[in-house]
């Protein structure tokens, strides 16, 4: 879980205890305002919700991380077809024969049907997938997003025009149905017809995609914002004192802008997570056999007539991912923002 | 306003010229020869050939281009083929069909699928925020609250699948969902689109209740909104005539962008409940290999974003009577 402690890491050295941090002050200029980040810890910290939904979101990155450990202990892989090496775990159609998706003690979530995969270390090793490529995007997005709003908000003029229409057009642009009719374009035109994709290039193009897709609209937010800030007086004092434009933009505005950053953020993440499960689903996303919940769905939906079981792990996984993770970002903006109740 | 709506139009068709070129060079320029994924897996040089000439490509890109532009205006001919009339979107190798002519098909499912769960959702999302803002702090708030952010965090994969599963295969409550034409059988075509459209507004339901209860608060400590309590006025009065006009403004602005996402195809939805409409069309579209289908399907849902955001400005107006439109 990223956010409170980059809230802390923003605050100062300490990196436990935010009454420290804020008397030590080291780091950041003196506009970061320490107490602001300091306040917003706290109140997140009295926020049950909030900090029930963080150890949600920190549990699932944690067993992601440590999701060759957690393999290891349960003694399978994702990718061994068990159901086809074993005799007697699928019947000749290929579902499997222990009721309720083969659920057993060996087989914790049932097997898949048709290869016969493990569905417990598939699940498990299919976060890795979703978060590293959402959390790569949102990286980007957000890096980009901050850079071009800022750009477009402070120089003004024919670059806040230009950048404006870019942001318009590709706002309008109808981008799930864009990425699907694209990405065999860039296979085409990346892989020779008789190799096979490989994983990191459809890795690269997914993380691209959503990246190009996704910054307009932080951008945009970001632009507002330091329209208004450009008026302000310390600003203007700034500017007065000849300091520079890049002085400006570091020092002077981006500290003022942190919180609708991470806010933001924090709620692009799980879009960004149910995008690539989309994606995954229309047949664009991760490719075999790198295990991913978008695929599993992809199966589960072609198979739910006769093992509804399979369709419901990466289902309800998905489900409480994206509610812990909403969650926790409704507390974030409370957290910052104690005015606005939602 | 009339000045207001040529500028939009005029800024709406720009922007809807440079998503036509960007995808119209992306999709013809890049790949290695864009005829034979038009031509088919076995293609003998002779229909490779023919094809090449029929989709114009033994001329320049830009050429290309602007053909097919001006095809959209006065139409079309294709060799071999007959004419394409106007607006002629280009021609569908794989269905053997003007292009404009397989969209003006299934356009009416993809519109009933939308209006139909358009109606719920907007209603049923707005009068769950109204009641929440209503009864802020109670349960009934709490409840609002907590089944709109699991409305918002499901897919519609998972629930829609799971909806078919028990209450069409298990259950047997509703029959699979199937598209019959409004004008053949209106109450068919209802029954036919329950289910989906309820998924469907499962999914948007919570955006509106989220966004209807917190104006709705803020709405409710405004002056005016405390002047026509003071002068006597019923509650409901208040409620309905004053506060929920403020409502609406941020509402009407999700609203557009939800109907124009899904007039541009509601492409997971009508995978999971097969039905042929616009979005099934562009997935195929992507299957097949069908460019010129493909172009068409993008420009439309682009087309459907930028329109419908010119009709929510002009609705500002409307709704609110201290906006200026400038």
């Amino acid at each position: 879980m990223a956010l409170p402690s980059q809230a802390t890491a923003e605050a100062g050295s300490g990196p436990a205890d935010p009454d420290l941090a804020a008397t030590s002050g080291a780091g950041g200029s003196p506009l970061v305002g320490r107490s602001p980040a300091q306040l917003m810890w706290r109140r997140f910290r009295r926020d049950k919700t909030g900090v029930v939904s963080a150890v949600i979101v920190l549990f699932f990155i944690l067993v992601a991380i440590a999701a060759p450990l957690i393999s290891a202990l349960y003694g399978k892989d994702p990718y061994t077809t068990y159901g086809l090496d074993e005799p007697g775990l699928l019947n000749p159609y290929g579902f499997p024969v222990l009721p309720n998706g083969g659920i057993s003690s060996e087989f914790w979530f049932g097997i898949e049907p048709g290869l016969g995969r493990d569905v417990f270390t598939q699940l498990v090793y299919g976060i890795r997938t979703s978060l590293l490529i959402a959390l790569a995007a949102t990286a980007i997005t957000t890096v980009i997003g901050i850079v071009v709003g800022i750009v477009a908000g402070y120089a003004g003029g024919r670059t806040d025009y230009f950048i404006g229409r870019t942001i318009d057009v590709l706002l309008s642009f109808p981008s799930t149905l864009f990425i699907i009719a694209f990405m065999p374009v860039v296979e085409n035109l990346m892989v020779k017809p008789e190799e096979e994709t490989p994983t990191w290039l459809r890795a690269a193009s997914l993380i691209i995609f959503l990246t190009v897709f996704g910054w307009a609209g932080l951008a945009r937010l970001l632009r507002g914002n330091v329209l208004s800030l450009r008026e302000r007086e310390f600003v203007e004092a700034a500017r007065v004192t000849g300091a520079s434009p890049g002085r400006i933009i570091f020092k002077e505005l981006l500290p003022n802008l942190w919180t609708p950053i991470l806010i933001q953020s924090t709620l692009l993440l799980p879009a960004l997570v149910t995008s690539e499960a989309a994606l995954s689903f229309l047949g664009v996303g991760m490719i075999e056999p790198v295990p991913d919940w978008g695929r599993m769905f992809l199966r589960g939906t072609e198979v739910y007539q006769a093992d509804i079981t399979y369709l419901m792990f990466p289902g309800v996984a998905l489900l409480l991912f994206v509610v812990a993770f909403n969650l926790l970002g409704d507390s974030v903006r409370d957290a910052f923002d104690p005015k606005i109740r939602h | 306003m009339l000045r207001f709506l040529t500028r939009r139009t005029l800024g709406a068709a720009v922007i809807l010229l440079i998503i036509a070129a960007v995808t119209f060079f992306l999709f013809f320029a890049v790949p290695a020869d864009p005829a034979r994924l038009a031509c088919g897996k076995v293609c003998p040089p002779e229909t490779l050939a023919q094809a090449r000439h029929n989709l114009g490509m033994d001329q320049p890109i830009f050429v290309q281009f602007v053909t097919w532009l001006a095809g959209i205006f006065v139409g079309r001919d294709y060799e071999g083929l007959g004419h394409c009339p106007a607006p002629c979107l280009g021609f569908s190798f794989v269905n053997h069909a003007p292009v404009f002519e397989t969209i003006t098909d299934r356009m009416p499912v993809t519109i009933s699928l939308t209006l139909g769960s358009a109606v719920i959702f907007l209603l049923f999302g707005v009068g769950t925020g109204i009641v929440a803002a209503l009864n802020q702090g109670k349960a009934l708030d709490k409840i609002a609250s907590v089944s709109s952010l699991i409305g918002a965090s499901v897919q519609i994969y998972f629930v829609g699948t799971l909806a078919m599963y028990f209450l069409v295969y298990q259950w047997n409550i509703i029959a699979r969902p199937r598209y019959v034409p409004f004008t053949d059988n209106p109450l068919e075509w209802a029954y036919g689109l329950l289910l989906p459209w309820v998924v469907l507004a499962i999914i948007f339901t919570a955006n509106y209740t989220r966004m209807a209860r917190s104006t709705m608060v803020e709405q409710l400590s405004e002056d005016y909104v405390r002047t026509a309590r003071a002068k006597g006025m019923s509650a409901r009065t208040v409620i309905l005539r004053f506060a929920l006009r403020g409502t609406l403004t941020p509402i009407a602005t999700i609203f557009g962008i939800d109907v124009a996402t899904l007039i541009g195809g509601a492409i997971i939805t009508e995978t999971t409940f097969s039905l042929q409409g616009i979005g099934r069309l562009s997935i195929q579209a992507v299957l097949n290999s069908d460019l010129p289908m493909l172009m068409a399907t993008v420009l439309l849902a682009a087309a459907a974003i930028v329109v419908f955001n010119v009709i929510v400005d002009a609705l500002y107006a409307v709704i609110d009577p201290r906006v200026r439109l400038s």
